[in-house]
């Protein structure tokens, strides 16, 4: 299953950006082969419906679960509409949350948990 | 001659400039651009004789002719649509966020199979009367609309361009205010002589710069602060047109929503000199274009 960690750099070892429209990088692994990609996220420019666009680039890379620290409503229900699990809250390396998530230990989100906005400057 | 009366830093004065300015006129109307904040009306007191609504149009989807090719996200400059392949549906799901929609069009126009039209989303309403012989129109947004651009563009369509006419301007330097200004014959940028008044006027002056619309200065209160702002002016060869002193009895008024025409002799006729001193700039920056 493929699925989406947003990160503030590049590489498996970095930081999860809190934000997930305007997240810096969108780690996407391979839950299973553990191969990956990080997609440079052109979104944190947008002045308005980065969340849309971010939601809408997960959906095409047929991303099956995010991992992120907040979502907004936009991207909320973009993802939602896009059938993505979504789990918020995870903080640490790109690497930990991959590991806590393959334990099981996050909850789904079952609403926005920020503001519209939220993830800019 | 269309002037505007705008503003890098928030009260500033413009509404006070722009209804005194209309008052010193004849054969005048008066435009309240700052439809999230219109309050020209409170000094003016029109009596409103017509109510128009304002609608922008939204995209809406035939999903039986759409086969999600995703060319209308691609054309919307605003992110306001979003095409999901598979999702919860079989060809996908086309997603509209009403909201963020400009109402430009460009996905109507663009879809391949013709499968989106437009339906009108309300988003205010504009409002025209007359107040002592003053034409007057302004805009009212709806709460909770964040899109003001489209709405200004409906008040400014009332333009009567055999009359002279002054523009109110929301504050800031965005949009809403590049709205209001653009083709206007001149731009009046009223300001403060303190830090935050200066460094939002050197904002308003660039774009007004972008925009192409000449512009001159008047210094409100400029018995405080510093001479910042008239340094600026004269280092960039701005004129200051005008200069009003903090007055306890003009704040006495406007809170009465009483305009200062008629208070002393001195703003009277300085405010009677103003369109003259703007018609002689208008054709001076004709001439040097």
């Amino acid at each position: 299953m493929k699925i989406c960690i947003t990160s503030e750099g590049a590489t498996l070892d970095s930081k999860i950006d809190p934000r997930f429209g305007r997240c810096r990088y969108f780690i996407i692994l391979d839950e299973d082969t553990m191969a990956f990609q990080a997609i440079d996220n052109s979104n944190i420019q947008a002045s308005g419906g980065a969340g849309i666009q971010s939601g809408q680039l997960m959906a095409s890379h047929q991303v099956k679960a995010v991992l992120t620290g907040n979502v907004g409503p936009n991207a909320f229900q973009t993802l939602q509409s896009a059938g993505i699990e979504i789990f918020t809250g995870v903080t640490g390396t790109v690497r930990g949350a991959l590991e806590k998530f393959k334990e099981g230990a996050f909850k789904k989100t079952q609403a926005p948990t920020v503001d519209s906005k939220q993830g800019m400057a | 001659m269309i002037i505007s009366v705008a503003s890098g830093k928030g009260g500033t004065g413009k509404t006070t400039i722009a209804v005194n300015l209309a008052l010193s006129l004849k054969n005048v109307q008066f435009i309240d651009c700052d439809v999230e904040e219109p309050n020209a009306h409170l000094f003016l007191k029109p009596r409103i004789f017509e109510r128009i609504p304002a609608y922008i149009p939204i995209p809406e989807v035939a999903e039986d002719k759409c086969d999600c090719c995703g060319t209308c996200q691609d054309v919307c400059a605003f992110n306001s649509i979003a095409v999901l392949p598979g999702g919860i549906q079989k060809d996908g799901t086309v997603l509209i966020f009403s909201h963020l929609c400009h109402g430009c069009g460009a996905c109507a126009y663009l879809c391949p199979r013709d499968a989106i039209h437009e339906i009108k989303k309300t988003i205010g309403i504009v409002e025209k009367g007359f107040s002592d012989g003053i034409q007057f129109v302004h805009g009212k947004l709806n709460i909770g609309e964040a899109m003001s651009p489209p709405l200004i563009r409906q008040v400014k369509q009332h333009i009567d361009p055999m009359k002279s006419v002054i523009i109110d301007a929301p504050p800031g330097t965005s949009c809403p205010v590049i709205e209001s200004v653009k083709g206007t014959d001149y731009c009046i940028l009223v300001t403060e002589p303190t830090p935050f008044g200066l460094n939002d006027l050197i904002l308003a002056v660039e774009m007004l710069k972008t925009v192409g619309v000449p512009f001159g200065i008047i210094l409100n209160r400029y018995d405080i602060g510093d001479d910042c702002v008239d340094l600026y002016a004269r280092e960039n060869g701005i004129p200051v047109l005008m200069k009003i002193p903090f007055d306890r009895g003009i704040a006495s008024l406007y809170s009465k929503g009483l305009p200062i025409i008629g208070y002393k002799s001195e703003y009277d006729s300085e405010f009677k000199k103003l369109p003259g001193k703007i018609n002689t700039l208008i054709k001076k920056a004709k001439f040097d274009t």
